[in-house]
């Protein structure tokens, strides 16, 4: 039931929504892992982002992809929102105050994984300020530590941040970019896997054609 | 619905036998060659057949349709331009309005209200913007904002709703009926790229703007023009109202304007350094990639045509 519900949330709204109003330069797509266990991390800058990414899978595997979303901001008042992102969505909920230890925070996370399905996570933590990158933070690190296998797709979104910006309710059409890119491989340490993702998502955002002021067109070429 | 009047009729089917013919010539390339890779080829063929399919579909169907299939176009060509040129994060509440500009304009034209297409978006358009900007008030890069702001409904939706009104002129030329000017619009337009293209391939040694597209000659443009000039001499008086020698003059009307409409995208990916506008159109690019050639030919060609005959 609620995969039929997720498939026809993507399939009626979401797919028809990303095709038209706003519309996607993709590059990289066969980057795109094809079946679980697999982690999506991509930058935040707006809701959009999840339904984007979430948008890129085929119907038949839509309900293996789960974005992890922050529990107080979707579930806390419960309603319709909370509604939305479990049944629609399908989001595992991530504790963010701070209280419990990695084991119980990531429980979730790490039982989907062992389930096979796809995890979208945002290691920025919240959406910022729009198209800039915030410091990444290391929870993704600890899910893959001792899971070689498990592939880490970076994905980097450029234009959602002037679609839908954080605390906006008015959507305006733009095309956005979407850059896949390769399995981060580089694992010996927290630091040096959190530096190559922050190095890939650079050199990712070099292929985005979309543009705004905040990055002029010289910052582009460095 | 779908008794098309007979010369619109030759003309599909001609368009018909070139896409054929270049599906023949894709497949045939790649079986001689298996070495090489013809993807972008193939690729280009395929979205031709279907972009073709698709206009023939709209144009065909009935008048309301083809007007808001062009509506859509200029929808997506709007959207991929405010997509790559850089605007203020604050003007997105001003792109909005000038979304909105484009059922209005369509409006216009579905109703065939002249007066109204013509004036909005170089007056109310180009008034409301920077007032809906002033409100924001934002004055940083304000100038640069209201210019790129203006200058991009212009030319995705003024310049491109004058293909649409050309749907609602009267019918002069009975054996093609509503869809023969538009007919022939987008074929010598798209026509002319290709024999530009085959024309520079062939002779091309001097190079006409080196700085914008180094690819572009004397050679193809001058070829480009002669044979649209004939061909449009040729096919004019059976698809619009016009005459032989009229025909010969919107010939050379369309093929310079439509030159220009290319190299003047083309600047604009330079000035971006960007190759493609987007990845609508796989084999393409976007949509600008495409229509860049119409929308400096629809708005010449159409007001050629409106003084002469109407």
């Amino acid at each position: 039931m609620d995969r039929l519900i997720k498939v026809l949330f993507f399939a009626l709204l979401v797919k028809p929504v990303v095709l038209l109003l706003l519309g996607l330069n993709v590059r990289g797509r066969n980057n795109l892992p094809k079946k679980g266990p697999a982690i999506v991390i991509a930058n935040h800058n707006s809701h959009l982002d999840t339904l984007v990414l979430l948008s890129l899978f085929p119907l038949s595997m839509i309900h293996k992809v789960r974005p992890v979303a922050a529990a107080d901001y979707f579930l806390g008042n419960g309603g319709f929102l909370a509604w939305v992102a479990l049944k629609c969505i399908g989001i595992i909920p991530l504790d963010r105050s701070g209280g419990a230890d990695r084991e119980v925070l990531f429980s979730g996370c790490t039982q989907a994984l062992s389930e096979g399905d796809i995890l979208v996570l945002f290691p920025e933590g919240s959406r910022g300020k729009p198209e800039q990158l915030s410091r990444l933070k290391k929870g993704v690190y600890y899910l893959i530590k001792e899971r070689a296998d498990i592939p880490v797709v970076p994905t980097m979104l450029h234009g959602l941040g002037r679609a839908l910006p954080k605390g906006e309710a008015l959507l305006v059409p733009f095309n956005c970019d979407v850059v896949i890119g390769e399995n981060l491989t580089e694992r010996d340490t927290a630091a040096g896997f959190m530096n190559s993702a922050t190095a890939s998502f650079q050199r990712l955002s070099e292929y985005c054609i979309t543009l705004s002021s905040n990055d002029s067109a010289d910052d582009k070429t460095v | 619905m779908f008794n098309i009047p007979l010369h619109s009729f030759y003309l599909i089917v001609l368009v018909g036998v070139l896409l054929v013919s270049g599906s023949l010539i894709s497949y045939r390339l790649q079986q001689r060659h298996p070495d090489k890779d013809y993807t972008e080829l193939r690729q280009r063929v395929q979205s031709w057949w279907m972009m073709i399919g698709i206009l023939f579909a709209a144009l065909l169907f009935n008048q309301t349709l083809a007007v808001a299939f062009f509506g859509l176009i200029s929808f997506l060509a709007l959207k991929e331009f405010l997509s790559i040129v850089p605007t203020r994060q604050n003007d997105r509440r001003v792109i909005f309005w000038a979304y909105l500009a484009i059922p209005l304009q369509y409006y216009w034209v579905g109703t065939g209200w002249y007066g109204m297409f013509i004036i909005f978006i170089p007056i109310y358009i180009f008034l409301l913007l920077p007032i809906r900007m002033v409100l924001l008030g934002d004055t940083r890069g304000f100038i640069h904002s209201a210019g790129i702001l203006h200058w991009a409904t212009m030319l995705t939706v003024y310049c491109i709703s004058h293909i649409a009104y050309l749907l609602m002129l009267p019918v002069q030329n009975e054996a093609a009926g509503y869809i023969g000017p538009v007919l022939f619009l987008l074929f010598m337009t798209q026509f002319n790229d290709v024999c530009q293209y085959i024309w520079g391939k062939m002779l091309g040694r001097h190079k006409i703007i080196p700085k914008v597209s180094p690819n572009k000659t004397w050679e193809g443009f001058i070829g480009g023009v002669v044979s649209i000039t004939l061909i449009s001499g040729l096919i004019g008086p059976l698809l619009t109202p016009l005459l032989w020698w009229e025909s010969l003059i919107a010939g050379v009307l369309i093929s310079v304007s439509g030159f220009f409409g290319d190299v003047v995208i083309s600047s604009v990916k330079r000035d971006l350094r960007i190759k493609d506008t987007g990845s609508l159109i796989p084999g393409h690019g976007g949509i600008l990639d495409r229509m860049d050639s119409l929308m400096f030919t629809a708005p010449l060609f159409f007001h050629f045509l409106f003084y002469s005959h109407y």
